[in-house]
């Protein structure tokens, strides 16, 4: 036997787990909401996901080949921002805006931070306040459901923050997605079948999540109508982003706290955020600002949250 | 904390076996924390079974003994599996010097031992803990404040080892009367036997005699010293103190026997279980080794060798230290040699951290690694201390279940060294 052995510090074993298969199996889990998307809106939300992903491949590949560091695309953390942003468009936007956010989100979102784990807020959040901020008449278009023409039509979410109240919507077409929305929010019952998934696999917990969407239903039904404890707060959870938001999102990994207290902390942070803005901003939707606004509190939330040490 | 794949089914029906006597023995004169033993021989004197060869002036020390009969070739220095290179004596065995078993001579007065005997014959043997740490046993034997509970660690969490099992299983009485003598040492009011439940045999074993058993879960790092007085009394260790502080002693089931060597058979520490384990073993075993047997040796009885072994580990996988030549001998703290192929060698690309959190969840010290990690590759040792850098028990639970295969540990103990400084 020669003695060119290998010699490292240990732990000699490792868990059978990479970011990759991470982020591949977060993407596997919003197929089924994506799924759903298609058959609410027609094919033209296929375009737009389609659109929106190769953009985001294409420009991490660019800008990662021109800065001559590490070709990562594979790592499917970008085909990740580009599902989720699509997910947040409507399906009837012309084919260069989900184009133009893709490249936005990777870009400005991630890629000037330094890539993948280095980025402060979420790119494909990022990308979408960006495409709203820029052009809100085509964020704001929706198609109508199940009728796969373009039909401005007003979320539920508009009416609620208007004060009317849901007439011609169901809580059931609300769950199954039966509204005019964006592509990847609607359908209810697909995210929490891909959101089971990742909390069975544990690749989330429900610290984030439920934090985030027990603040949002208590505070819509003490605040969200006239008069005190009156709120629709089931139609404020199964509309707009906020399921896709709190459990896609707002737990992304980079810009979400550490720790299972931290994560409760921003969860509440997000839905604070959320029912102030739905209920008293100007915009009918609130998630993607909560979140984005909680991501810049992350840094905080980790120094107040740390783990108590052994023995102390 | 975590649940790993044991692998021990590798050995752990494989009964103790001994290595037969090698040919010659390298023993380094530091086995032990503390200050390193001097050589009491030169080359060519005639040592025999027991003798002792190393001693020092020192508080924290432990001496070191022949562990066959034979001459002294020389003092060398010669590849050590935990300090890389370090003194050894090097004895050819040869019987015309001695007897190679030694020739038990019971003692008869035990019950007439006092404490102080019985500490004092500890010393005399050389036992150190044998779980991994190698502290002299006689400091633990002589608490500065009254000790009220032993523990006795039978955790073996470490993947694969399986010394500490068959040792529980086939010297239960012995261990027993090795327990005697530490409560009749320290005056210990209550003795807790911990056991993981993944060794169930073992835990029968124990359940005849009258002492509390403590069934731990199977999880990693639970044999830790500080994990284990956890799990077993639910309290902690303050930081900055020692179990002495709470009233506690540990003391691992290998150590524990070695004490029932010294005080019933006069036998010194001569030689310990060894696990020789791994996938690319054809034989993997459970061997009593003398103390000095170059590692080749021991690869040599339990092969052949499917592969070429890639890495070569003293100790467990999550702990162990990955070994540069295999002319290193076993020393008093070695409780496994664990071969590992290419494949399960091969290192693990390292890629930028994505904030998981698994590290911070699943740390049993409660810090943030992936922090100090940061903290660690800028040299910012201040932040990397203030995220409990020297808090670390460097147990790899971290970088096990990083998906970003970050060297977690190796920061933190860099950072840990810096902070001396």
């Amino acid at each position: 036997m020669r003695d060119n052995l290998l010699v490292s510090t240990s732990p000699h074993l490792h868990k059978k787990e990479s970011v990759k298969m991470i982020m591949w199996l977060v993407t596997l889990s919003l197929v089924p909401s994506g799924l759903a998307g298609i058959f609410i809106f027609g094919l033209g939300a296929l375009w737009v996901m389609a659109l929106a992903v190769a953009a985001a491949v294409i420009t991490e590949f660019a800008l990662q080949a021109v800065t001559r560091r590490k070709i990562t695309v594979l790592d499917g953390s970008a085909v990740l921002t580009g599902l989720l942003l699509a997910y947040n468009l409507p399906a009837d936007v012309p084919f260069w805006l989900p184009v133009v956010g893709a490249v936005f989100s990777i870009a400005i979102g991630k890629q000037v931070f330094g890539g993948l784990g280095q980025n402060i807020f979420n790119p494909a959040l990022v990308g979408r306040v960006f495409l709203m901020a820029s052009w809100p008449k085509y964020m704001t278009t929706f198609v109508k459901p199940m009728s796969y023409d373009a039909v401005t039509s007003a979320t539920p979410l508009a009416a609620l923050t208007e004060g009317k109240a849901l007439e011609n919507i169901s809580y059931l077409d609300l769950f199954l997605g039966n509204r005019p929305g964006c592509i990847g929010e609607v359908c209810i019952l697909a995210l929490l079948i891909g959101a089971a998934f990742l909390l069975l696999r544990k690749y989330i917990s429900w610290h984030i999540p439920f934090s985030y969407i027990f603040t949002t239903g208590l505070l819509s039904y003490v605040f969200g109508a006239k008069t005190l404890f009156a709120g629709d707060w089931i139609s404020h959870i199964l509309s707009g982003g906020l399921v896709l938001g709190a459990f896609f999102m707002a737990t992304d990994y980079v810009t979400s706290p550490l720790t299972y207290k931290g994560q409760l902390v921003f969860g509440i942070g997000c839905g604070l955020i959320t029912v102030v803005i739905r209920l008293w901003g100007g915009y009918p939707e609130g998630v993607s600002y909560a979140i984005l606004i909680m991501n810049a509190a992350t840094p905080m939330i980790d120094r107040y949250t740390r783990p108590r040490i052994y023995g102390s | 904390m975590v649940r790993l794949e044991d692998n021990k089914f590798y050995t752990e029906a494989k009964p103790l076996e001994a290595l037969p006597l090698p040919a010659k023995v390298y023993i380094p004169l530091s086995q032990h924390l503390g200050k390193p033993c001097l050589s009491l021989v030169k080359a060519g004197d005639s040592v025999s079974l027991g003798q002792k060869i190393g001693s020092v002036e020192a508080h924290v020390y432990s001496p070191v003994h022949a562990s066959v009969s034979g001459r002294v070739k020389a003092i060398v220095d010669w590849p050590h599996p935990v300090l890389g290179r370090a003194k050894a004596v090097v004895i050819e065995a040869d019987d015309s010097c001695g007897p190679q078993k030694m020739d038990y001579l019971p003692r008869e007065d035990i019950g007439e031992l006092t404490a102080e005997n019985i500490k004092n014959i500890i010393f005399d043997s050389g036992i150190v803990g044998m779980g991994g740490a190698s502290f002299p046993a006689h400091i633990k034997l002589n608490p500065p404040k009254q000790v009220e509970v032993l523990i006795i660690n039978g955790a073996e969490c470490e993947p694969y080892l399986t010394a500490d099992y068959r040792l529980m299983l086939e010297k239960t009485q012995e261990i027993i009367k090795g327990i005697e003598l530490v409560v009749k040492c320290l005056g210990i009011k209550k003795v807790f036997i911990a056991i993981e439940d993944n060794k169930p045999e073992a835990i029968k074993a124990f359940r005849c005699f009258n002492y509390n058993i403590c069934v731990l879960s199977s999880a990693y790092p639970q044999g830790g010293e500080k994990q284990l007085i956890k799990s077993v009394l639910n309290k902690e260790v303050p930081r900055g103190k020692l179990p002495f502080d709470l009233g506690v002693v540990v003391h691992n089931v290998a150590t524990v026997f070695a004490i029932y060597q010294s005080v019933y058979l006069n036998k010194p520490l001569f030689e310990r279980v060894v696990t020789v384990t791994g996938s690319i073993l054809e034989k993997p075993k459970n061997l009593l080794v003398r103390i000095g047997t170059p590692i080749k040796e021991l690869i040599a009885f339990c092969s052949p060798l499917k592969e070429e072994p890639a890495k070569i580990i003293n100790g467990g996988p999550m702990m162990g230290i990955a070994q540069y030549s295999t002319d290193a001998p076993v020393i008093k703290s070695t409780n496994g040699i664990l071969l590992l192929s290419k494949k399960e060698a091969a290192p693990l690309p390292e890629e930028y951290c994505i904030r998981c959190g698994a590290c911070v969840r699943e740390c049993p010290a409660g810090l943030l690694p992936c922090m100090i990690n940061l903290a660690s590759e800028r040299s910012i040792w201040q932040e990397a201390i203030s995220y409990g850098a020297l808090d670390c028990i460097e147990c790899g639970v971290c970088s096990y279940v990083c998906p970003a295969n970050r060297r977690l540990v190796q920061s933190i103990k860099r950072a840990k060294l810096e902070a001396v400084r």
